[in-house]
């Protein structure tokens, strides 16, 4: 081979340039000459180009016609023109915005899964890129075109609106926000991508899974609609936008410990492995190398085991817990109960005495207040499965802030707060500290999948996390909840009572 | 250089490649048999570091494959096994988006690109998109992206699987020039003859298992036996078989021909001839009747099944 097949040195290739020896910025170039091809890529496909250019040019123009068309037919029956145009008007842009950025989850799916199906991925992890430079760049090459395409198409709407009849002139606070709702939707969908594609080897599965993140941000986009249309609450917008930042974040989070060399050519096929499953599952019930059911083996070697591995979500779970309180606490000095008119302790007695009456004529009371906590927990855990855990966090939270409320506006309007604690701890030193390890668990359980251990796939995670919930849900959880319902319904009144009688 | 000590792969509970060790020099060819599913393309993932092994070692180019990943993939060229082409780039355009990748300066990336473009007859191809090319053109467009940062070590992966036989005859002997520059070249492949050609040691990888590993010489008198020598005479040999029955092996005989296999060729094979000269007959030819690796790779299957 002549003298350009072979240089002296063999590879021209700078390898400090590369891995852990890259600065911040080449890292980005890496990633940009990734996103580069992609875009370039995506651009030459039709089934892309077709949907971006009509979602950019054409439905602005629609929408244009569209808002006029409404606005002049409410006025026609009465309505308060200018109202109108301030409630309707910044609506479509947010509209306008969300289809073409819906597209990102398209592209996204086509890039990490299509690539995967047509085996196209491997040559790039041959190359020294790292994994977080190959999941940079095709985050960016998924987000960017739609985001552009967005932006075009409210730009184009906006001016269709300030150069029309209506001649709107939109408050800039109100673009910046839509601009960042329609940013972050679009990274919640590619990132979301991400975390599904791992979990596929084709298109046609991860268009399948892929509903799982449409229909989500689809119905948010309605929540989001019947908050634009409403000016005084469009700050809560703002939330929104924050919420999903945080979940961006851990998706993030989730598809760069994913997205790496070894999960995307392990996994060969779509195989619901339900014999595995069931056999991880299982394994970690009953406790790594436990053979056959020994109640007390079990407690020993997994139930409280189990509970101590699980310290830093109890710990996330009690700090929530008092700052839900403390927050209940600091709402009753703002919105005040006018608890000191309506409070007779008469009143109270008899209430207690017809509850105690009642109870012990009807044990299944016992049943409906075990089965209602039950309920909420089983609730909590549910969501929180599916939203990296906050939502087990929020459910396990709010009595507590309920409760900080209420002890609040008692101690403002001077009452007697013995009887109102005991109303609580009595069966609270059972079931508050149910609700924490079940909290914790369902913590644990939604946030592992943000950060599996290194020796595990996403899958197996979630799997012995879920494992972890239902062992200390039986174990534990539910023989508290067991006792807290019985002395609720069977101590808890007594104790009420005795405190008010003593005038205690 | 490559060095791999103990390489261990599990997936899950399947174990893939099972305690493997070899190393390969500068400037030599190691070619790598075993049947689909040996395992042959997992080590190769691991010298990539592309895949870490579950246990053992391996250096590649110097750098270790789990501690320094990103160096090991700089100093590689890699023909993988699917060859993943971007089918609706240009052929230019797909190297020269891979040499950006390596920071290639786009002097030399163009340089490159075209040289071995030229080199391996994709010359016409240049601005043709991918996925109008052929089998075999995509193979070597797989091939030249291997090729592009000029790596020292390159792993090839059944390298002329979908070739007619003059582009695999070109690719050969690209390779062979390859190895002449000291380069460090793994090869897997089912075509014996081409390892057999290309190969300066071979590896048999059967369950995960490197079950054998040497010289095509050293494999051959392990596993087949000596090699045979056939000697072909101008007269019948009228008896001369016995004659030689105390030097050698004799494994058939016609009126005019012998085959027979010694231990020890250099010495042996002298004495023959002094014996069959000396009796008066005329010898045609004395030549070592070659085993093909083939046989040699056969006989080392059967013997693990056994």
């Amino acid at each position: 081979m002549d003298s350009a097949a072979q240089p002296a040195s063999h590879s021209q290739t700078n390898i400090s340039r590369f891995g852990d020896q890259a600065t911040w910025r080449e890292t980005l170039q890496n990633a940009l000459v990734i996103t580069r091809r992609e875009v370039r890529d995506s651009f030459r496909d039709w089934r892309i180009i077709i949907p971006i250019f009509v979602l950019t040019l054409f439905f602005p123009l629609l929408a244009n016609f569209a808002s006029r068309l409404f606005i002049r037919l409410f006025e026609g029956y009465g309505a308060d023109g200018e109202n109108m145009v301030e409630a309707f008007l910044p609506l479509m842009p947010m509209i306008v915005g969300f289809f073409p950025v819906s597209i990102s989850l398209v592209i996204a799916l086509e890039t990490f899964v299509g690539e995967k199906e047509r085996r196209s991925l491997e040559p790039l992890l041959s190359t020294p890129l790292t994994n977080t430079e190959l999941y940079l760049g095709k985050v960016f090459a998924a987000t960017l075109p739609p985001l552009l395409a967005a932006f075009l198409g409210i730009f184009l709407y906006l001016l269709g609106q300030i150069l029309g009849s209506q001649q709107w002139r939109p408050d800039p606070i109100l673009i910046v926000q839509i601009a960042a709702l329609t940013t972050v939707q679009g990274m919640v969908m590619v990132t979301g991508a991400v975390v599904i594609s791992s979990q596929t080897t084709s298109t046609r599965a991860a268009n399948l899974l892929a509903s799982t993140i449409i229909l989500p941000m689809s119905l948010l986009v309605i929540v989001e609609s019947i908050i634009m249309i409403q000016p005084r609450y469009r700050s809560v917008l703002w939330y929104i936008t924050g919420g999903l930042v945080i979940v961006t974040v851990l998706l993030v989070r989730t598809g760069a410990r994913i997205f790496n060399r070894e999960e995307l050519l392990g996994r060969s096929v779509d195989e619901l492995n339900l014999r595995w499953a069931w056999r991880v599952f299982i394994d970690q019930f009953k406790g790594k190398g436990q053979t056959g059911f020994n109640l007390w083996r079990w407690y020993r070697y997994s139930v409280f085991p189990t509970l101590r591995s699980l310290k830093p979500a109890l710990y996330t779970i009690g700090v929530a817990i008092i700052a839900s309180f403390l927050m209940g606490w600091y709402f009753s000095t703002v919105w005040t109960l006018p608890l000191q008119d309506s409070y007779d302790n008469q009143i109270i007695l008899n209430n207690l005495r017809d509850f105690w009456e009642q109870a012990s004529r009807d044990p299944t009371w016992v049943g409906a207040a075990i089965s209602q906590n039950v309920r909420v927990l089983l609730v909590a855990s549910f969501l929180g499965l599916f939203t990296f855990g906050v939502l087990a966090i929020l459910v396990v939270i709010i009595p507590f802030s309920i409760l900080g409320y209420i002890l609040g506006n008692i101690t403002y309007a001077g009452l007697r707060v013995t009887p109102f604690i005991l109303a609580i701890v009595t069966h609270g030193v059972f079931e508050i500290p149910a609700i924490v390890i079940a909290g914790a668990a369902a913590l644990r359980a939604g946030s592992v999948i943000t950060r599996p251990p290194n020796e595990m796939t996403v899958g197996e995670a979630w799997l012995r996390a879920i494992a972890d919930m239902v062992k200390l849900g039986i174990g534990l959880v539910l023989p508290l909840l067991i006792i807290a319902g019985i002395l609720e319904v069977t101590v808890t009144p007594r104790m009420v009572e005795l405190a008010i009688k003593i005038g205690f | 250089m490559i060095e791999a000590y103990q390489l261990t792969k599990y997936f899950d509970k399947f174990l893939a490649v099972n305690e493997i060790s070899f190393s390969v020099e500068p400037g030599k060819v190691f070619a790598i048999l075993g049947p689909n599913g040996a395992g042959k393309t997992t080590t190769i993932r691991m010298l990539t570091s592309i895949l870490n092994p579950t246990s053992g070692k391996a250096t590649v180019a110097g750098y270790d494959v789990v501690t320094q990943a990103a160096q090991v993939r700089a100093s590689v060229g890699v023909l993988t096994e699917q060859h993943g082409l971007y089918e609706r780039m240009r052929g230019l355009e797909y190297l020269d988006f891979f040499g950006r990748i390596y920071h290639l300066s786009a002097e030399y990336r163009q340089k490159r690109a075209l040289h071995l473009m030229e080199r391996f007859g994709l010359g016409d191809a240049l601005d043709k998109r991918v996925g109008e090319y052929s089998k075999g053109m995509k193979q070597k467009l797989a091939l030249v992206r291997a090729l592009l940062h000029d790596p020292p070590v390159l792993l090839l992966d059944e390298p002329t699987s979908a070739m007619d036989p003059q582009s695999a005859r070109l690719v050969r002997d690209a390779i062979k020039e390859l190895r002449q520059d000291a380069r460090t070249i793994i090869l897997t492949t089912h075509n014996l003859p081409e390892a057999d050609e290309l190969a300066d040691k071979i590896g048999v990888i059967r369950r995960g298992r490197m079950i054998a590993q040497g010289d095509f010489e050293s494999l051959s008198t392990r596993f087949v036996g000596p090699p045979t020598m056939e000697l072909r005479t101008v007269q019948p040999l009228n008896g001369l078989v016995q004659a030689v029955g105390d030097l050698v092996t004799v494994t058939a005989s016609g009126d005019d021909y012998i085959l027979y296999t010694t231990p020890t060729p250099t010495e042996t094979n002298t004495q023959v001839l002094r014996r069959v000269l000396d009796s008066g007959v005329d010898v045609l030819t004395l030549s070592r009747k070659s085993q093909t690796l083939e046989e040699v790779y056969l006989h080392i299957v059967q013997e693990d099944e056994e």
